[in-house]
């Protein structure tokens, strides 16, 4: 640890390049804390907008119409705006309708703090997207696989349970992965809402720095390593859901 | 002694299982079924044949209510299709149906795919299913197959699966929707073989099937079918060498 330290700080001595991270520990923590605060944003906005997908998708198939329309609206409106100003729309537009309560100094609090508002916005944003790749895979499912299973007396319900959601899933595995791809790089526009994150806690450093360079290199490759760690999570439970001589469409 | 177990096989023998009423199905403005009537004997061997577009795969599908009748009346067991309040479980695990297109759940292996719907649907004991689908899948001959997932299978295998699977339901009627039409001719051979026996153990099978010497061969009863309407029944002996109705005829010699 001394040693890695040292060799930075020399690093910096005889070329400039200055990585006040790995050898200023208050930096290093601080830049620590700020991708664990990304981990954190990614993971609860691709659980919760797989969430607002299965539910979605499954909203598009009832009968009562209105309710068809709203899922129809949803996606249109979450699928063509910026997701920074969806980001703005919910914690600007909506944060200042909902209610506030008072904190221990007396002052007026929001009930959702920017962090959960940006979990709220990825995932809704995502979520839209994973909408309409979860239909295309419940659709994909060949009409006379569920018929047969309707011919063994499964209802519509344990039909969907046991036999199109597990052929849906893997048929749309491959868009899944991308939109949740493209999602774990979205979470840093919640630097724009001044949640610590990664991005924002190295715009922090290098304004004490004053090493912007080195700290944008250092944001890439952090992105890089997490989107690369989340694409072979994903990865393997693809091939966990591979079956012998069955290729989903 | 002798002579009441006779009448009594008789009785079953005579005992309508499927009864159809004067069925009427249209899908929009196209009317596939104009009035179908047949009944169907306990341990009878009933084929339909007919061209294609005749309404025999609907007919089927009526029977056990993935497609649901306009007017008439169809009867399993006593139980009516055609009811609003109908018990749609009560009789599909009547009713086995094998498609033309096998239709295995493919995420699944051979066993599970015979094993499934007793469990997940009739919610019987794991084990005592299990112990019932290896009996099944022994019978189809694919008992090396067990851990095979249907991709892994060659069609007649694939449809050997298939019939195991419906009958591990045990139903009482078996139906085959031109079960070996997707089939090259040797392994139609293996499936064939398979009714052959099922037929021989008495079970009640409806047939809608393009394999003449099958028909001639297994069933008891023959219905041909055209444009919706049954054109002519019979005895499947006499059906083929002296159908009467000219429309039939016609048919034959295409096929025979």
């Amino acid at each position: 640890m001394e040693s890695i330290q040292a060799w930075f700080r020399r690093l910096y001595d005889e070329t400039g390049i200055n990585l006040t991270i790995f050898y200023d520990p208050w930096d290093g923590l601080k830049y620590l804390k700020g991708i664990g605060l990304t981990i954190e944003l990614a993971v609860l906005s691709v659980l919760l907008s797989l969430v607002v997908g299965v539910v979605g998708a499954w909203l598009q198939g009832v009968r009562f119409a209105p309710l068809r329309w709203l899922v129809y609206g949803y996606i249109q409106f979450f699928r063509n705006t910026p997701p920074l100003a969806q980001l703005y729309f919910f914690y600007f537009g909506l944060g200042a309708l909902v209610p506030t309560t008072t904190n221990a100094f007396g002052l007026a609090e929001p009930i959702l703090n920017n962090f959960q508002w940006a979990v709220i916005a990825l995932s809704f944003f995502a979520g839209a997207f994973n909408v309409e790749i979860f239909r295309s895979g419940i659709e994909a499912v060949p009409h006379t696989t569920v018929e047969a299973a309707r011919a063994l007396g499964y209802s519509r319900l344990k039909s969907y349970i046991h036999i199109v959601l597990p052929l849906a899933i893997r048929i749309c595995l491959p868009s899944l992965n991308n939109n949740l791809v493209n999602l774990v790089k979205t979470t840093a526009i919640a630097y724009a809402i001044a949640v610590p994150e990664a991005l924002y806690v190295a715009n922090q450093l290098w304004s004490d720095n004053l090493n912007v360079p080195e700290m944008m290199n250092v944001v890439l490759v952090t992105y890089l390593t997490l989107v690369g760690l989340f694409v072979f999570g994903v990865s393997r439970i693809e091939r966990a859901l591979h079956v012998p001589g069955y290729t989903p469409s | 002694m002798v002579g009441e177990g006779v009448m009594a096989m008789d009785k079953a023998l005579k005992e309508p299982q499927v009864v159809i009423t004067d069925v009427h199905k249209s899908f929009g403005t196209v009317q596939v079924l104009k009035g179908v009537s047949m009944s169907v004997r306990k341990s009878e061997v009933v084929c339909i044949i007919g061209p294609s577009g005749s309404g025999k795969s609907t007919l089927l599908r009526c029977i056990n209510a993935l497609v649901p009748i306009d007017k008439g009346s169809i009867k399993v067991d006593g139980i009516e299709v055609n009811d609003p309040k109908l018990d749609e479980l009560a009789l599909r695990r009547r009713v086995g149906i094998v498609f033309q297109s096998y239709n295995l759940f493919p995420h699944r292996t051979a066993l599970q795919n015979i094993m499934m719907a007793p469990v997940h649907v009739l919610r019987q004991d794991k084990a005592e299913v299990e112990a019932r689908a290896r009996k099944l899948l022994a019978k189809v001959r694919l008992s090396e197959k067990a851990d095979s997932y249907p991709g892994e299978l060659s069609g007649g295998q694939q449809q050997r699966v298939a019939i195991a699977r419906s009958l591990c339901m045990m139903p009482d009627v078996m139906m085959f929707d031109e079960v070996t039409a997707a089939l090259d001719p040797e392994t139609v051979k293996e499936v064939l073989n398979t009714i052959r026996e099922l037929a021989a153990e008495g079970m009640t099978c409806i047939l809608v099937t393009h394999e003449m010497g099958f028909a001639r061969e297994v069933a008891d009863t023959v219905h041909f079918t055209d444009h919706g309407r049954i054109v002519e029944s019979g005895d499947a002996k006499a059906f083929f060498t002296s159908a009467s109705d000219p429309r039939t005829r016609e048919f034959l010699t295409q096929v025979l």
